[in-house]
């Protein structure tokens, strides 16, 4: 097996040797891009209200149906730039008014969030709308 | 069976099979609601639905994995598992722990679970796919550390091979990734930055050492072609899928406030990701063609083909189709991504869960293969399945792309509930898909109930069909025996071959990828 061209040990080398290097390549991107974060999240505004925004989003498992910047269910709107769309009023007025029992319609559940909720959840909306996403989406529908 | 301990892979597959009747269920149920859109609310709103249906595949694939390691690891570590004792325990601990989870979805508000399991102490939860409570993230990582324990015990122990290397370094790096589901920074851009060291590198990375592993374990057995070529070609394959798939995290960092250079890295190195699941499926077929025993049990290689054909039109294809970052740019967060998500799960990590569960169940339940009549019902349910998913997927994908028009392309872009209604052909035909699929599954279970006629297997390794009923265990022992003696007759004699003849092996371009048994002995 040693003398010859593509033997398994070449094989096992590309391999342990080729994800090392990928791997510590990821590393340095992702060093990179650590560094270069602050210019795209804009994390100085990352306030208590916005913090606690964003518990609140995932306590209520919003992710089960929603996208937020594409990414999670594809069962209701994307919120990423919702704040953009609608406005802060329209989303605590829409939250409140839930569940519309439309017949047949799909259905958003009451999550009962009060009113200091509903402020830092709009907070941490508008904090995301915010983040500098590469122009996506392609426009205000999401 | 080699050892009696493999046996403790029984429980969870068994496991594994039932937690995927009810995810099934669930898909149902999401599946409904998005054509009926209050179909169960609000008992079972869609977010609670969907993170079982998610929840559900994720933990059976684990049991899937793990039942696969302890089967395998003592076979290829020519030893009783280090400790069988543990591993039932670790099986109780872990169904258990699931399905306390599942009851805590379904029982109360996400909200009040979160509260009850001490989410505020450290919140991990409500992300996609990690939407589990503290307590089963935590138990998630006991069991999988103590099945890395003992097949990584069992492993120094006994006979290193390199299945069982690469299968301990996809379990290891299982684990390893599971760690950064612990990490949920404040900063949104940070914690879906780290959110996909967990999901991508998990099925696109460290899953796929997992899925070669047991493809080249199913297909030695299958196919009794020389351990060496299998794994030459186990890692040309996995080394393709590290070097294209860890820089291909990159294809998620477009559009979440990553830095531009990402759609270059994610585009480029993406794009060579079907390249692994290619080589795949011709390392399948190619083994297969130059079989040099007719394994009786059909359906196992028929599994084994049909998970690296399907995975490479699911993950490969599917995923090179939305990949690029101009075209994502379009179809990110869209029907597109959940066409791609079904197929490549099925045909990457459920079918291979299939394959190795096809062959090693009939072995534990005593005898080398299923009855034929059985064997005809498992491939029913084999095409039905494999057959529906891809309408589901052709079926999604084209709902997505009437959405990325209605809704994304033109001047007057409707809204997203607007083009939803548009859709609704689409998702009425896939529920049936989903229905469909669930039909192959009842006839998946039902072919382990199908009696039939016992496979006769007779010492020289050809197989009979004989309406005899035999005690089977010894017959396979000395079958399995022989095999492996011969197999390492074959390795010494190839080695002593190549030796002699300084003879350079064919390079990977070629079909043929070792000197074959037949070549040599004319030489």
């Amino acid at each position: 097996m040693d003398n010859a061209f593509f033997t398994k040990s070449v094989a096992r080398n590309i391999f342990f040797g080729g994800s090392v290097f990928f791997f510590l390549l990821f590393l340095v991107l992702t060093f990179d891009t650590t560094r270069k974060l602050p210019k795209t999240d804009f994390r100085e505004n990352l306030t208590p209200a916005v913090v606690s925004g964003k518990h609140i989003w995932e306590t209520n498992n919003c992710i089960g149906c929603h996208t937020l910047l594409g990414e999670g269910a594809y069962f209701a709107p994307e919120l990423g730039n919702v704040y953009t769309r609608r406005g802060e009023a329209f989303i605590k007025v829409w939250m409140k008014a839930m569940p519309t029992d439309a017949p047949g319609r799909r259905q958003m559940p009451q999550f009962n969030l009060t009113e200091q909720q509903l402020d830092d959840l709009v907070a941490f909306l508008k904090w995301t709308s915010e983040i500098d996403t590469q122009g996506w989406p392609p426009n205000i529908e999401g | 069976m080699q050892y009696q301990s493999q046996l403790v892979a029984k429980p969870y597959f068994i496991a594994a099979i039932g937690l995927f009747i009810a995810q099934i269920i669930f898909g149902l149920i999401i599946g409904t609601q998005y054509v009926i859109g209050d179909f169960l609310f609000p008992e079972i709103p869609f977010n609670v639905a969907r993170m079982v249906h998610t929840n559900l595949l994720i933990v059976w694939l684990l049991f899937g994995f793990m039942g696969a390691a302890y089967y395998l690891v003592p076979e290829e570590s020519e030893r009783e598992l280090y400790s069988p004792k543990l591993a039932i325990i670790t099986f109780w601990v872990f169904l258990i722990t699931g399905a306390l989870t599942i009851v805590g979805y379904l029982a109360v508000p996400y909200a009040t679970l979160a509260a009850m399991t001490g989410n505020d102490l450290l919140p991990t939860m409500g992300r996609e796919f990690l939407e589990q409570p503290l307590i089963t993230k935590v138990g998630i990582a006991l069991v999988v550390l103590s099945l890395l324990y003992n097949v990584t015990m069992t492993t120094l122990m006994g006979r290193k091979t390199s299945i069982t290397i690469i299968l301990l370094m996809g379990l290891w790096g299982l684990a390893f990734f599971w760690l950064f589901a612990f990490y949920n920074p404040v900063n949104l851009v940070l914690d879906k930055y780290y959110w996909w060291w967990v999901v991508h590198l998990w099925v696109e990375g460290v899953w796929e050492l997992i899925m070669a592993a047991l493809l080249a374990f199913i297909l030695i057995k299958v196919t009794g072609v020389d351990r060496e070529v299998i794994d030459k070609w186990m890692y040309v394959i996995i080394a393709l899928a590290l070097i294209t798939g860890i820089i291909g995290t990159g294809h998620h960092y477009y559009w979440i406030g990553t830095p531009s250079y990402w759609q270059w890295w994610g585009s480029i190195f993406s794009a060579l990701e079907p390249i692994p699941f290619f080589v795949m499926t011709l390392f399948a077929f190619s083994m297969v063609n130059r079989r040099r025993r007719d394994h009786p049990n059909k359906i196992a290689t028929l599994w084994a083909l049909g998970t690296a054909v399907t995975a490479f039109v699911g993950a490969g294809v599917w995923g090179f189709m939305h990949t690029l970052a101009p075209v994502n740019y379009y179809t990110h967060g869209s029907q597109i991504t959940s066409a791609h998500g079904h197929l490549a799960f099925y045909g990457a990590y459920v079918m291979v869960v299939l394959a190795i569960i096809s062959y090693a169940m009939p072995i534990m339940r005593g005898r080398v293969a299923n009855s034929p009549q059985a064997q005809l019902w498992e491939t029913w349910a084999f095409w039905l399945m494999t057959i529906s998913m891809v309408v589901i997927t052709l079926l999604l994908t084209g709902a997505g792309v009437m959405q990325v028009w209605l809704q994304r392309i033109g001047d007057t872009p409707l809204s997203f509930m607007a083009t939803q209604d548009e859709l609704a052909t689409f998702y009425w035909l896939r529920l049936v898909g989903g229905g469909v699929f669930f039909i192959g599954l009842i006839a998946y279970v039902i072919s382990f109930f199908i009696k039939g006629d016992v496979v006769l297997v007779s010492v020289d390794g050809e197989t009979k069909d004989e309406k005899v009923h035999i005690p089977l265990e010894d017959e396979i022992k000395a079958v399995e025996k022989q095999v492996v003696a011969k197999e390492k007759d074959k390795r010494e004699e190839e080695h002593a071959t190549a030796e002699e003849e300084n003879k350079p092996e064919v390079a990977l371009a070629s079909t043929e990828f070792s000197v074959d048994e037949k070549s040599q002995k004319e030489r």
